[in-house]
């Protein structure tokens, strides 16, 4: 019989939350979604299906939110799907908003980035919360979602049924006994270690690097400010790195590299801990504060991907689909795309509205995603941890010249998260007229989060009530009588579009002398297609495209 | 801007005599750092990432001494 623990778990700033263990469902019935696991993944896509109108179940085997602050830098792309799901504010609230990062070499800052910034942005490129606080935040957001049922307690044990042509079925054991339960489809957010990609047999591809990092929190007051803190061979880690994070409370997070040779039980012993901790605030400076030691843990730089995250009624999601370095803040951060990206698709799917193509475009476009950040991950994590003696030399030798030669300064670049451009996607529409804007997002990507003139942001129109809808853009009367008709006949077919006019500057920043110009957004906020001359039969035709359909097959 | 004339034979063997002394006034520890180093401050003289690929390949042709 599974047992999760009772106790709360140990924190010297976050109380934990036990919540109590959920009864056996009442009815055998089938969930048309059963998310596994109520991480910050799953617990995003859930609100997302939530908002796509569908019921959906979330498994979880423990009985309160993840040990420790985990994940804590969250994007600006990171917080505008939080908006979509309605609890930015909430985040925004915690969180420390920051833009700089600093890297330090032999005492000289040899590069300082600037995470882009304008008056258009409504977040801050980073933002740094705990992650278990992030996680209560969004459990608070599921309990008020009356079509959510979270299952603490709950522990998925094993597949007897993967699906395919029907439904899946999972076995669940909880402390009052084990019982079935089918699922039109599962959704795996169970983490780096998770169950459901074993029981499949999926198997990751990729690189996994040698090095080995402690990640520590501790409390401290340090007259810092917000802002990524990177030293490389530091005296007393000569070769290594040292990372170090501001967090909310007065909790800073420090990483370091372990010593070659040495295990995660040695390192993590508290002796050890405590003398490297004191030396890295002496070497900045600050030996002697006192501090306390929150949570630690060890962790290893990994860059993989499943090459295909569905298998027959299981999707993959966050690191169960892929694993991902945290020098780049990627690992949660990509995860939240793929939730966001998932839920609106699967939510069509379920209600039976989508095209063959719509859950394959899932798989196509996130795994395409991660490919491009496994590459770029790559990159960083050999020059954070250099993996051979070639790139060891390399890595020195641009530490060395750094400190004298500007050219080799943006080699520190650490090529953060960032939101990915679904340029070659499925439910692009190649026939549009993507090429004769000249200005404004191009099809596949993401739409900026312009100010508008009345202090609002443009992403503001896909959030509330218009989330988890497709929105059609439009920004002059005549195309806006002209589509109203084809958005509400799609609208009566049960596929949720808005039709939405901007005037002001949104329509100088997107429509530019195009004054007929009309945008089609998929429910995530990307684009995928746009028109100088839009007719109602050219939006049918890119709906359909977006819903997964070839040109030929019927809606 | 780089040249494709090459060094004239007075300024290769000074090359020749600089890089020497270089190699041992930074010892054993340092040398192939600073080996490293000086590649990267060429490439970026030379300012031509293909080129720079082809002077690898030929810097790694004949490496191994062939005895009889």
């Amino acid at each position: 019989m599974h047992q999760p623990a009772s106790e709360p778990r140990r924190s010297i700033y976050h109380r934990y939350r036990v919540y109590p263990v959920a009864p056996h469902p009442a009815r055998a019935d089938t969930v048309p979604v059963m998310v596994v696991g109520a991480g910050p993944i799953g617990l995003v896509t859930a609100l997302g299906l939530a908002k796509a109108g569908v019921r959906c179940v979330v498994l979880e085997a423990e009985r309160q939110v993840c040990e420790g602050s985990r994940a804590i830098v969250f994007t600006r792309r990171t917080m505008e799907i939080l908006q979509q799901v309605g609890v930015a504010d909430e985040v925004l609230a915690r969180a420390l908003p920051w833009r700089f990062g600093n890297s330090y070499y032999r005492g000289q800052r040899v590069f300082r980035l600037e995470g882009p910034h304008d008056d258009d942005q409504r977040f801050f490129p980073m933002n740094n919360l705990q992650q278990q606080v992030l996680e209560e935040i969004l459990c608070d957001a599921v309990a008020r979602e009356p079509l959510l049922d979270l299952r603490w307690g709950h522990k998925l044990v094993a597949l007897p049924d993967a699906g395919g042509s029907g439904d899946a079925e999972v076995e669940v054991d909880t402390p009052d006994g084990p019982y079935r339960q089918r699922a039109g489809w599962v959704v795996a957010c169970d983490g780096a270690r998770s169950a459901l990609r074993t029981l499949c047999g999926a198997k990751m591809e990729g690189t996994a690097y040698e090095g080995r990092f402690v990640i520590a929190d501790i409390r401290i007051r340090l007259p810092l400010p917000t802002e990524r803190l990177a030293f490389f061979d530091p005296p007393w880690n000569p070769g290594n790195t040292v990372l170090m994070h501001r967090e909310p409370d007065d909790i800073w997070r420090i990483d370091y590299q372990l010593p070659a040779g040495e295990s995660p039980e040695q390192a993590l012993a508290p002796q050890a801990l405590r003398s490297r901790i004191d030396a890295q605030l002496a070497s900045i400076g600050h030996g002697g504060a006192p501090w306390e030691l929150d949570w630690c843990s060890v962790y290893s730089a990994r860059a993989m991907t499943l090459p295909d995250y569905l298998h027959r009624r299981v999707v993959f999601a966050g690191d169960a689909a892929h694993l991902l370095p945290i020098f780049g803040v990627r690992g949660a951060n990509t995860g939240f795309q793929d939730a966001q990206n998932l839920a609106w698709k699967l939510g069509l799917v379920v209600r039976g509205v989508a095209g063959p193509g719509l859950l394959a475009s899932y798989s196509h476009e996130r795994v395409a995603a991660a490919r491009e950040i496994v590459a770029e991950a790559g990159k960083s994590t050999r020059f954070m941890t250099p993996p051979s003696r070639g790139f060891r030399l390399l890595r020195d030798a641009v530490l060395s010249l750094a400190l004298t030669q500007p050219f080799v300064r943006p080699l520190f670049h650490w090529r953060t998260s960032r939101a990915h451009d679904h340029r070659d996607s499925p439910l692009n529409d190649p026939a549009d007229d993507d090429a004769l804007f000249g200005l404004g997002p191009g099809r596949g990507a993401p739409l900026p989060n312009l100010r508008l003139d009345d202090g609002s942001h443009l992403l503001d129109a896909t959030c509330g009530d218009a989330a988890g809808r497709f929105v059609v853009m439009v920004f002059d009367d005549v195309s806006a009588a002209a589509l109203q008709p084809a958005a509400d006949a799609w609208l009566g077919q049960g596929v949720p579009v808005v039709l939405r006019r901007f005037g002001g500057n949104a329509r100088q920043r997107l429509a530019g002398a195009h004054d007929r110009a009309a945008y089609l957004l998929r429910p995530d906020q990307h684009v995928c297609a746009r028109w100088v001359a839009p007719t109602p039969s050219r939006l049918d035709a890119a709906m359909r495209t977006a819903l997964g359909f070839t040109a030929t097959e019927a809606r | 801007m780089s040249s494709r004339t090459g060094l004239d034979i007075a300024a290769l063997e000074a090359v020749y005599d600089q890089l020497a002394e270089a190699i041992d006034q930074a010892g054993d520890e340092g040398s192939e750092p600073m080996l490293v180093k000086l590649a990267l401050l060429l490439a970026q003289e030379v300012g031509d990432a293909d080129r720079f690929a082809q002077l690898v390949e030929v810097a790694l042709q004949d490496l191994q001494e062939k005895r009889r």
